[in-house]
């Protein structure tokens, strides 16, 4: 299917404002992520990448001090409007943390607990929930690795290994878009890597969008770039928006510019 | 593109969020009436107290003082002279004499005179009581019952925890029975208690904290301490019965310094039942202390040594006055605890009648909550409105520590 | 200026002191075991008394020579679980709501008015199981069913004195269990009490289990609710409406009246409080561990 023929976009934002209590920590955010796409938000710490990754699937309402003005459209429809379920919103919009955090549980567990809490259903031309499980798993690039302990606990796993279990575990909800906060900010570079190359490979199927410090990881796994700055009175802003090819070659902005040379930040 | 096909094998969910959702609801109102139940206990248990303090209640008298008049004067209209006649005729000459002892009769008012003929003479007594919620939601009912029931009584509102409830000793009347003698008997108790676990705690936890080394017999007394915290109170007082009571008698009873009263000879006196509490809330007292010292900041201790201060001068002069609003809020509380207890102290043989005020360490001895729980061991209704009465002084008692104890922990924490 | 060692008397005598004060706690340990120990050895050493049947017998009677320790544990067992009953239900749904769903704000009334139903002495809860509970259940079942003294009242009382130790410890256990557990629970779907349920009451399940042998332990030690509530006398029967001396109970009694030294009756008490410190220690122990090797998973 031609990309260039998908109008509807995964999320949008409308003129989002984030605050903890009085402090606006995001002012007027406008942006429009693509379907199918690793889009990778950029930008100096404290700038509210995390903050608007996570209005994005209303992880933030469990922060009691947290509120939101503006809109967020999920596949055209405000996933803050009144009738909305935050619940059925998490289902659909899955998250992988900066730290891994696999439950304490086998590693079969933490992939089917998801699936069966949300009504995972076999029957004929069907997978059941094994094998289920394994191509969860085997999507998450792990299964190899796993296969002969299922029933260990997920703790029992290294640091790189744990992370792609939560990436298992996060996709065995069959969510629409997976966001992704840091995911590889606590691995050493060879797990990184098998990480980035699982998000190439997971955008065939979903929406990624992904916050990273790291300039070359966003150059390397995205297809757009989203950079954040702060302002004077430390509200995070959205600076540019566009092609990784285009952010990272010719950048308009000149605050763009310095943060990805290292200039600033 | 390496997977242009989708995959076969695609699963189906059916998340019924709307069903686990009311599932969601129904469990977050059994939390929340777990809570509203267990705040609902702490309502009931302080309303029943309440109510058995208060009500109505039928006295009865062994006399009618109507009988009692002279020449047509009813009784408390009468002068202190006809009072003194009626004393002198209707009671022993014994009772006369022990009266006289204790404050000559020429000397009393006209009033004390008077309470004494209603006491000694009169004799009220109990026929029967109402609680409060009864005296407050039907008292025109009661009235009925008790006009039909005891139709000599005299029906009054009383409140069983009044002025002279506190100022009376102990006495087998329940209208004239008082916590005087427990209230002093857990005073003394308390300040034995507090003199010997306090610095004992206090110094076990700067040994703990400042001092002892990682090796197996620091933990050992570690884990000792929190061992100790958790073993049944009853347990220290058959302790306390076997050291303190008998084993060390001489000391306990004061025979050894010359003082015992013949009375207490046995050892189980003041100075026992002080003692057994101290051992009960060593452990708290010490655990919580720990906890005190634990939350001054290293960088303190280290600015002393760096200017050569000795380990006890750093512990003395800026460990110790970090951590003493600590150590104070969790030895009230501690001492709180003790104040309540009531096992270990009938386990040391507090005494089960005693009307005269101790006296000193050596002496026999009574506590509030002893007290409480005799009054509520016995069967007649008089006496539960005297254990609740009781409990409510004790409860005042406990209500005042806590709130020092919480002012303190205020006062130091806003600096 | 000498950088010698100076020596400091005074300084090496307040530290031994203060070893004093530590190694104190010690002693009363030993002197618990040794007193107590003594006093019971003297009574199993006593001709009269049989060991085994001590353990076994189904009467106590010491005027008769019947030295049974069931019927007494066995109404301390009742009691237990007539306390847990109440307690553990309630003290966990108290322990969750106020880990996750209440907020700091509303958390932060609730604790100390837990405390404060912990903090009160328990021979008021004695009295309230006499003069409430009693007189509640004799309505319900009616006066023929349940008697004036009876196990199930103090029990069931002695559960509103542990609730709030089962919730406070309960507390402690859940939110020691990791932020992040919850936010993947939440990210992948879950509700609140899903997320609860599932998730965060495994994770603290040896918490829990610690705080619930803690409040057995506190429900065996416990005194004043069944010395006034339970009844006084021995009764091996396992209906929670008659009355029945538990082991502390009796303890109670028995020294609370005149009891002179060296009598078998003396040092009969001695054997069941031996008994009784046995068992707490080792729930107390068992329970100790538990939260150790908790605190190592998340720590
Ligand atoms: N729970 C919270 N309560 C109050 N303020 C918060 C909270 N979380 C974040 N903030 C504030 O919001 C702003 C944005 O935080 P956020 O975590 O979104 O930044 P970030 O871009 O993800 O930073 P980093 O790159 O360090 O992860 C910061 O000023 C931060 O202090
Ligand atoms: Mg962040």
């Amino acid at each position: 299917m031609p990309q260039t023929l998908s109008p509807q976009y995964a999320i949008q934002a409308k003129n989002l404002s984030v605050y903890y209590g009085a402090f606006r920590a995001v002012k007027n955010i406008t942006l429009s992520i693509e379907q199918r796409k690793v889009t990778a938000i950029i930008g100096p710490s404290g700038c509210g990448k995390s903050t608007v990754l996570r209005s994005f699937n209303r992880m933030n309402e469990l922060t009691p001090s947290a509120s939101i003005a503006g809109e967020i459209l999920f596949m055209g429809q405000n996933i803050y409007a009144p009738e909305v379920d935050p619940v059925e919103v998490r289902r659909r919009v899955g998250m992988v943390f900066q730290k891994p955090n696999p439950f304490p549980k086998s590693i079969y567990e933490n992939v089917a607990w998801g699936a069966r809490l949300n009504g995972f259903r076999s029957g004929l031309g069907r997978p059941n929930m094994d094998e289920w499980v394994e191509t969860c798993l085997r999507k998450a690039a792990l299964w190899d690795e796993v296969k002969d302990k299922l029933q260990q606990s997920g703790l029992s796993l290294s640091g790189g290994q744990q992370q792609r279990l939560c990436i298992a575990r996060a996709i065995a909800v069959k969510p629409e878009i997976i966001l992704m906060d840091e995911p590889a900010s606590a691995l050493d570079p060879i797990a990184t890597l098998k990480i980035e190359e699982l998000m190439r490979e997971l955008a065939e199927e979903y929406t990624i969008i992904v916050v990273t410090h790291n300039m070359q990881q966003a150059a390397r796994v995205s297809d757009f770039t989203a950079f954040f700055s702060m302002d004077e009175d430390r509200a995070g802003a959205l600076v540019e928006y566009g092609l990784t090819t285009q952010i990272f070659t010719t950048p308009k902005d000149s605050r763009t510019e310095g943060y990805i040379t290292g200039r600033y930040g | 593109m390496k997977n242009p096909l989708p995959n076969p094998l695609q699963p189906v969910f059916e998340p019924e969020v709307a069903q686990r959702n009311r599932l969601a609801a129904v469990w977050r109102l059994l939390f929340r009436l777990s809570v509203a139940i267990s705040l609902g206990f702490l309502a009931l248990l302080l309303f029943n107290i309440l109510n058995q303090s208060f009500g109505y209640a039928a006295l009865t008298t062994k006399i009618d003082p109507a009988s009692l008049a002279v020449n047509g004067a009813a009784l408390q209209t009468l002068g202190k002279e006809d009072l003194l006649k009626i004393l002198q005729a209707k009671i022993s000459k014994g009772r006369l004499r022990q009266l006289d002892r204790e404050l000559p009769l020429s000397e009393r008012s006209r009033e004390d005179v008077y309470a004494l003929v209603w006491q000694e003479v009169v004799q009220p007594e109990v026929a029967y009581t109402w609680p409060l919620l009864d005296s407050l939601w039907r008292p025109a009912a009661v009235r009925a019952e008790a006009a039909a029931r005891y139709p000599q009584a005299q029906l009054t509102f009383r409140s069983w925890a009044n002025a002279s409830f506190i100022r009376s000793s102990q006495s087998s009347d329940p209208l004239n029975a008082g916590v005087r003698t427990a209230i002093l008997g857990s005073l003394w108790t308390i300040a034995i208690t507090i003199v010997i676990a306090f610095p004992l705690g206090v110094g076990a936890a700067i040994y703990l904290e400042e001092y002892a080394a990682d090796n197996w017999l620091n933990r050992l007394i570690q884990t000792n301490i929190n061992n100790l915290a958790g073993v049944p109170s009853i347990i220290y007082g058959m302790l306390g019965l076997a050291i303190f009571v008998r084993t060390l008698q001489p000391l306990t009873s004061g025979a050894a310094f010359g003082v015992s009263d013949p009375t207490t000879a046995n050892g189980r006196t003041i100075l026992s039942a002080g003692l057994t509490l101290a051992l009960l809330v060593l452990p708290l007292i010490i655990i919580n202390a720990q906890e005190a010292i634990r939350a001054v900041p290293d960088s303190l201790r280290q600015a002393s040594y760096g200017l050569g201060a000795t380990q006890w001068q750093t512990i003395w002069h800026h460990v110790l006055p970090g951590a003493i609003p600590g150590i104070l809020t969790g030895a009230i509380l501690a001492i709180s605890r003790a104040i309540g207890e009531t096992a270990p102290l009938v386990v040391v043989g507090a005494a089960t009648y005693i009307t005269f005020d101790p006296s000193g360490p050596f002496s026999k001895f009574t506590t509030l909550p002893i007290q409480i729980y005799q009054w509520t061991a016995r069967p007649q209704a008089e006496f539960r409105n005297l254990a609740a009465a009781a409990i409510l002084v004790l409860l005042l008692l406990l209500l005042s520590l806590n709130a020092s104890a919480i002012v303190l922990r205020n006062r130091y924490d806003r600096k | 200026m000498s950088l010698r060692r100076r020596s400091r008397p005074g300084e090496s005598l307040i530290q031994g002191f203060l070893f004093f004060c530590g190694a104190f706690s010690i002693l009363t340990t030993v002197g618990i075991v040794y007193e107590i120990g003594k006093e019971a050895l003297l009574f199993f050493g006593d001709p009269e008394v049989n060991g085994w049947k001590f353990f076994t017998g189904l009467k106590w009677q010491p005027q008769a020579g019947e030295f049974g320790i069931l019927p007494l544990l066995n109404a301390t067992l009742m009691t237990t679980f007539f306390a847990m009953l109440i307690a553990l239900p309630l003290g966990l749904c108290v322990a969750v709501y106020l880990s996750e769903y209440a907020s700091p704000r509303l958390r932060n009334w609730l604790k100390p008015a837990l405390e404060i139903l912990a903090g009160i002495p328990t021979v008021v809860y004695g009295y309230f199981a006499l003069t409430f509970m009693t007189p509640l259940l004799r309505l319900l079942f009616g006066k023929d069913v349940v008697d004036i003294y009876n196990t199930a009242s103090a029990g069931l009382v002695m559960g509103i004195l542990i609730l709030p130790l089962i919730a406070s410890m309960g507390e402690d256990a859940l939110s020691a269990v990791p932020r992040s557990l919850r936010e993947a629970a939440y990210a992948l779907g879950a509700t609140r009490l899903e997320t609860a349920v599932k998730v965060v009451l495994p994770a603290a399940l040896s918490g829990l289990a610690a705080a619930f042998i803690v409040g057995v332990s506190r429900a065996v030690g416990e005194t004043m609710i069944v010395a006034l509530a339970a009844g006084a006398g021995p009764n091996f029967t396992f209906n929670p409406f008659k009355g029945a001396e538990t082991m502390t109970g009796h303890i109670v009694r028995i020294s609370g009246g005149d009891l002179s030294y060296d009598s078998i009756d003396y040092n009969s008490l001695f054997a069941i409080g031996m008994l009784l410190f046995f068992v707490t220690l080792s729930l107390n122990l068992i329970s100790q561990q538990i939260v150790r090797r908790f605190r190592e998973v998340y720590e």
